[in-house]
């Protein structure tokens, strides 16, 4: 198993903000545990969701040069259950990004309706105070994350516009509406 | 027109409730970040993070809490902060009390030196002028 708790970017401003969606299906394992009788998406999953959109927001904007690892989770509100056939929209701004660290803003749709709000903290850990060291190869933008941003322009775009997604037959650019 | 010390002292409190997930009655002037209110390290940059928004300021690293002072050998000895380490901390930051930490400089307490009042100083010193 992978993982990658999103399924495609569907939109990639850079530097700005990122639209991820993932489709939750009964086939998942996880699933079945949590829970047997009542299936329902672990909330902790739902918040590695929004980590890994708003931890590639953060990774691009310095072209994945640093080690961005997830330090905070400042606030996380999700009032409602996530059950087998709803689609969950992440969406990912950057509110502060430095040398050292970044926070992020995020707000959690399910099928297309704002359910929650996800705001997180991630530190660029070659920058820290303490001067530990970590191995010198980026361990955390592996092949497998980097191709969900295959086709999108990565270029900072002029204020304003967006970087759209991918070309992909048979998949519309943006998370179908419902 | 200067922005009153109360009205500096009620954003950092919105600021450190919504950063640490305190009560509004703990964040007293006196309350220190780590021992009080259970800041840890990352919490230091969200706190940096979110005056800068509350205030519109810039706060440059190191400039509201030391950044490099415990990583300099002539700074540290034997657990305790040098001469010159205590001189170069109370000249990089006025906004600090040090009366009370300089008769036995321990790193261990330096984060003591950290309390609410002392963000208040440090907001107000920029705010103000």
């Amino acid at each position: 198993m992978r993982w990658i708790w999103i399924d495609r970017f569907v939109e990639f401003k850079p530097g700005v903000s990122a639209t991820a969606v993932k489709n939750v299906s009964l086939a998942e394992e996880h699933l079945h545990d949590h829970w047997e009788d009542f299936p329902m998406m672990p909330a902790s999953l739902i918040i590695e969701g929004m980590a890994q959109t708003a931890g590639m927001l953060v990774g691009q904007a310095r072209d994945f040069q640093e080690k961005v690892i997830l330090a905070k989770i400042s606030k996380a509100e999700l009032p409602e259950p996530v059950l087998p056939g709803d689609q969950l929209r992440y969406h990912a701004e950057i509110t502060t990004i430095t040398d050292q660290a970044a926070s992020t803003h995020g707000t959690v749709f399910k099928n297309d309706r704002e359910i929650g709000t996800i705001d997180l903290m991630f530190s660029h850990i070659d920058q820290n105070l303490q001067g530990m060291k970590f191995p010198e190869e980026n361990f955390v933008f592996t092949g497998q994350f980097l191709r969900l941003l295959a086709g999108f322009d990565l270029k900072p775009p002029p204020a304003g516009a967006a970087s759209s997604g991918p070309d992909r037959p048979g998949q519309a650019p943006e998370a179908p509406a419902k | 027109m200067p922005m009153p010390q109360e009205e500096v002292l009620d954003k950092v409190r919105e600021t450190l409730v919504d950063a640490l997930g305190v009560d509004e009655e703990e964040v007293t002037p006196e309350a220190t970040l780590t021992g009080d209110l259970g800041a840890e390290s990352i919490d230091f940059l969200d706190i940096v993070f979110r005056l800068e928004k509350a205030f519109s300021i810039k706060i440059p690293p190191g400039d509201l809490f030391p950044d490099n002072i415990l990583n300099n050998p002539q700074f540290v000895e034997n657990g305790k902060l040098t001469q010159a380490g205590l001189a170069t901390l109370k000249q990089s930051m006025p906004h600090v009390d040090f009366s009370e930490f300089q008769a036995d400089p321990d790193v261990n307490r330096m984060p003591e030196l950290f309390k609410v009042q002392t963000i208040v100083n440090y907001v107000q010193n920029k705010v103000n002028g």
